[in-house]
């Protein structure tokens, strides 16, 4: 199903063709009307007529969040503050935080982009849609609200917590989307089934769109074999406008990105040099028709691939894999990289666990120290101290071969490790409170 | 020889965990009969014989436990020097390896149990009944 098949099934040299124009459209209206971009284009040595080609985007210098900060807090806004209908913030919990500007143009191209994501996994104007992502600051909320309002769902607007009400909405309502965080997802199972005593099989939930923070394939199986529906997943980020920029279609294979208002790059992270498509490194965003705040290359830090293949959904909008993580993840343990989702695939293909875990980084002789925390299944509990230690030592094991270093593996009870309504806290850094 | 259940809980090594668990078997009127605890580092299982098995079971599992209930041999003994190597040799003499073990006594100075775990417990009740 497609809300706008004719742009999602564009041909691709029309796609972009589009794409340029608007490119040179954006770039000029950016320097006119921002003086962060003018300065750093005459820097640079650059004018927007030098850009020519999608190529050329490749002189344009970067975005960071750094600047972003600076730019706090509407620095980077392009359209008068009359103009500015709303605004949005990232969580900023390591610093200033990102501010976002929308005009009214801004909040109809993001509901269209949540009313093609949503369309595109079979939701239509039949369905209830519980919005379990935080309304306010957060992007997740109200992005969501307005795209599932467009397609004339029903929308509960929830918003993130009071995890009783969000099950006994779900049983009365009958609603048959729920659109949260993963980790919420495994919250709202294990409390319907342990504290409200529903089965969530039996509730109507047909299918889900989980983003705002890392997951694995492994994750995905744990949250459908727990709901009982099908998850996909949603990419966004405030900077860029919120959820919406990619979503999964029916083939979860890859997450269509909305080529023609976001130009994807994959850059190398270290060297910040272009790498071509299909290779892995960090992902970045040139929002083309963005009215309030245009974002020219924006570094997003996450890690991910382009995938350029024809869909099987018809689709000609390029895909990227499952966001492996981001750059600031990324874990330096001992000289070797790692990331917290080699450690959650590696914990959910052994079975006797719960989906539930915590890294914990420590340096107790000035050498870095992993302890991974995960939860015992209380379903496969055994007695014997002997088969729990197996249990524990496996773990370790597929950990290790997973990352390339030890780690220490100790289990937990049930239930012990802090259950989260939002992005979940996987990664307890210790090291520098000494 | 008597068959009877015991209730193991999966407890981390920390300060206070124990008796957490002794506050839910108080609170749920049970009386602990006998206990064992074995731990590895970082946790261990915790073994109760109580006389209300099944309410104190019921009573972890809601308090959010991680429990087990497995069914034991209990042999009865007397609770004097040699009573227990008594029963142990009696049961080594027939074959059946002793997996977990836990002792309640009755009566001081006079009778005691032996409860303790095998790995087939059939097979078990077969050899030592014999």
């Amino acid at each position: 199903m497609y809300w706008n098949k004719e742009v999602e099934c564009m041909p691709e040299e029309k796609l972009r063709e589009l794409q340029l124009e608007r490119l040179k459209q954006v770039v000029k209206r950016a320097y006119e009307k921002v003086p962060f971009y003018r300065k750093k284009f005459d820097e640079a040595g650059l004018k927007p007529e030098d850009i020519r080609t999608l190529e050329d985007i490749k002189y344009i210098p970067f975005t960071s969040k750094a600047d972003m900060r600076e730019a706090y807090p509407f620095g980077l806004f392009a359209a008068p503050l009359e103009e500015i209908v709303e605004v949005h913030t990232s969580s900023g919990t390591t610093g200033k935080p990102v501010v976002a500007g929308y005009t009214r143009k801004d909040i109809e191209l993001w509901g269209e982009l949540i009313a093609r994501c949503l369309t595109m996994i079979g939701v239509t104007k039949h369905d209830i849609v519980q919005i379990a992502y935080g309304y306010g600051l957060f992007t997740g909320g109200l992005g969501f609200h307005y795209g599932a309002q467009k397609i004339g769902a029903t929308v509960v607007p929830a918003s993130a917590g009071n995890t009783r009400r969000q099950i006994e909405l779900m049983r009365d309502f009958g609603t048959t989307v729920i659109a949260c965080t993963p980790s919420y997802s495994l919250y709202l199972a294990e409390y319907a089934k342990e504290e409200v005593g529903i089965d969530p099989a039996t509730l109507k939930l047909r299918v889900g769109s989980f983003g705002a923070e890392m997951w694995t394939e492994e994750m995905r199986k744990e949250i459908e074999k727990r709901l009982g529906l099908k998850a996909f997943n949603v990419y966004g980020l405030t900077e860029i406008i919120g959820p919406g920029v990619a979503h999964e279609c029916e083939a979860q294979a890859g997450l269509h990105v909305w080529e023609d208002h976001f130009l994807i790059e994959i850059i190398d992270p270290e060297t910040g040099e272009t790498l071509p498509d299909g290779e892995e490194g960090e992902l970045v965003i040139t929002s083309l028709t963005r009215d309030g705040m245009p974002m020219l290359r924006f570094r997003t830090r996450d890690i991910t691939r382009i995938i350029r293949k024809k869909c099987d959904c018809g689709r000609t909008m390029a895909r990227i894999e499952r966001i492996k993580g981001r750059t600031d993840d990324m874990i330096k343990v001992r000289g070797v990289m790692l990331f917290p989702y080699q450690i959650e695939q590696a914990i959910l293909e052994v079975q006797g666990v719960e989906p539930h875990y915590q890294i914990v980084l420590t340096r107790p002789h000035y050498l870095d120290e992993i302890e991974v925390l995960v939860e015992m299944s209380k379903e496969t509990f055994s007695d014997e101290v002997r088969e729990i230690e197996e249990l524990r030592k496996k773990l370790e094991k597929r950990i290790e071969a997973a990352v390339g270093i030890r780690v220490k593996v100790t289990l937990v009870e049930p239930k012990s490790l802090p259950r989260s309504e939002g992005k979940a806290k996987r990664i307890i850094d210790k090291r520098n409170l000494k | 020889m008597y068959e009877v259940k015991v209730i193991s809980v999966f407890v981390q090594n920390q300060p206070g965990k124990l008796e957490r668990i002794t506050r839910v078997l108080a609170e749920s009127g049970a009386n602990i009969l006998g206990f064992s605890i074995t731990s590895v580092k970082d946790f261990g299982v915790i073994k109760f014989l109580v006389d209300k098995t099944e309410e104190a079971y019921k009573a972890l599992k809601d308090a959010g436990f991680t429990v087990a209930l497995n069914e034991a041999l209990g042999i009865e003994m007397e609770d004097r020097p040699g009573g227990l190597h008594k029963v142990v040799k009696f049961i080594s003499e027939r074959g059946v390896n002793i997996e977990n073990a836990l002792v309640y006594v009755e009566e001081s100075r006079h009778r005691a149990y032996f409860i303790f775990e095998v790995d087939d417990l059939e097979e078990a009740k077969n050899k030592l009944e014999k």
